[in-house]
């Protein structure tokens, strides 16, 4: 399989190694002079000094027969157009981009990177499971983010498994809206229990937040 | 109109004092609070330090109720994906990319993106301007380019 990398950071550089050592062809893109100096000396002719971005560089590094191309810069913004460019110059089949911001993985997707990788939320997902679940997403913020829409899934070491709604210590200004099971959604009411795979919705006062978290959380 | 400008260097910061002066609202957005510099003191728009790629601070800079959104940043990639966000996240209806690779300015106006490539702007407007002492029309020239590097 050829892959090409873009970004000769870290991530980047034991990417390629691993790569290598696995018989794949590499190129891997470094823009920096300085960089590419001290990476090639260890890794040789499997890397180029060049902008991931430019077509064509993207031409001469062979875009047009990758299989994958993987954009692994600190730039999120870099990466996007490392990927798009791949996909609309050179119909990349695959386009994987690592994003700083997690929030960035849904606005990838959906501007057409195949997939994406987040250490940040990877992290934080381990993190969580550690501390027994709780991941608050928000959905929406209402007058400019004083009011939020948060969505908390219930897993099996949720505090509030088998629970009534009732029971539940919840802040002032929160409101559970809804209850999501099996893709339903379900009107709560104050007998309501949570079982495992539940989506509950809430509406919360951004600054009650961290105590709605708190129910829904056993850790920290 | 709501107007929201991502970057206040020279043509960002030129931009908001023109619109401001013709009534309308004006959000600019810099990293740097230095660069609000430039903007004198008769603007009284609004000014936001931030990251233009971050959907927050579009948030802040009101991009929910913005009527335009132009990205004039220094960084073409930056430029796009602000761009991007503000069509597809925000739903904005005019988005306006400056973009100085003129293949990357045709490619996102492609895929619906106003762009403004002023590489090949400037570099053929002076090209006929030498040839017959006269100035050409700047939407004619990116096309032109595109031929040339085919």
């Amino acid at each position: 399989m050829y892959v090409i990398i873009v970004g000769g950071g870290n991530v980047g550089y034991y990417l390629a190694k691993q790569l290598v050592s696995a018989k794949h062809e590499v190129l891997l893109l470094e823009k920096d002079r300085a960089r590419y100096r001290t990476i090639s000396e260890e890794l040789g002719e499997v890397v180029m000094q060049g902008d991931g971005c430019e077509v064509a560089q993207q031409t001469e590094a062979g875009f047009g027969r990758a299989d994958a191309v993987v954009a692994v810069t600190g730039s999120d913004d870099d990466n996007l157009v490392v990927c798009q460019m791949a996909k609309l110059e050179h119909n990349v089949p695959r386009t994987i981009s690592r994003v700083n911001d997690p929030r960035n993985e849904k606005l990838f997707h959906k501007l057409g990177v195949d997939a994406t990788v987040s250490s940040t939320k990877i992290i934080y997902n381990l993190i969580e499971q550690e501390v027994g679940g709780g991941e608050m997403i928000p959905l929406a913020a209402l007058n400019r983010g004083n009011i939020e829409i948060v969505e908390v899934e219930i897993g099996a070491r949720s505090p509030v498994l088998d629970k009534e709604i009732r029971s539940l210590a919840l802040p002032p200004e929160a409101l559970i809206i809804s209850v999501i099971r099996n893709g339903h959604a379900i009107l709560p009411a104050a007998d309501t229990a949570f079982t495992i795979g539940d989506s509950v919705v809430a509406l919360v006062n951004a600054d009650r937040e961290h105590e709605l978290r708190h129910v829904f959380s056993d850790g920290v | 109109m709501n107007v929201v400008i991502l970057g206040c260097g020279r043509v960002g910061s030129t931009l908001a004092r023109l619109m401001y002066k013709d009534g309308h609202a004006v959000t600019i957005v810099d990293l740097q609070s230095e660069a609000f510099r430039r903007l004198g003191t008769k603007f009284k728009g609004q000014r936001i330090v931030g990251n233009g790629i971050d959907e927050d601070v579009l948030r802040r800079a009101g991009i929910e109720q913005a009527d335009i959104f132009v990205a004039v940043s220094q960084g073409d990639n930056r430029n796009i994906m602000a761009a991007q966000i503000a069509r597809h996240v925000f739903g904005v209806e005019k988005v306006i990319a400056r973009i100085y690779d003129p293949i990357r300015a045709d490619r996102y106006r492609q895929l619906g993106i106003v762009t403004l490539c002023t590489t090949t702007i400037a570099s053929g407007l002076i090209r006929d301007f030498a040839g017959n002492g006269e100035w050409g029309l700047a939407k004619d020239y990116s096309q032109e380019y595109i031929t040339l590097s085919a």
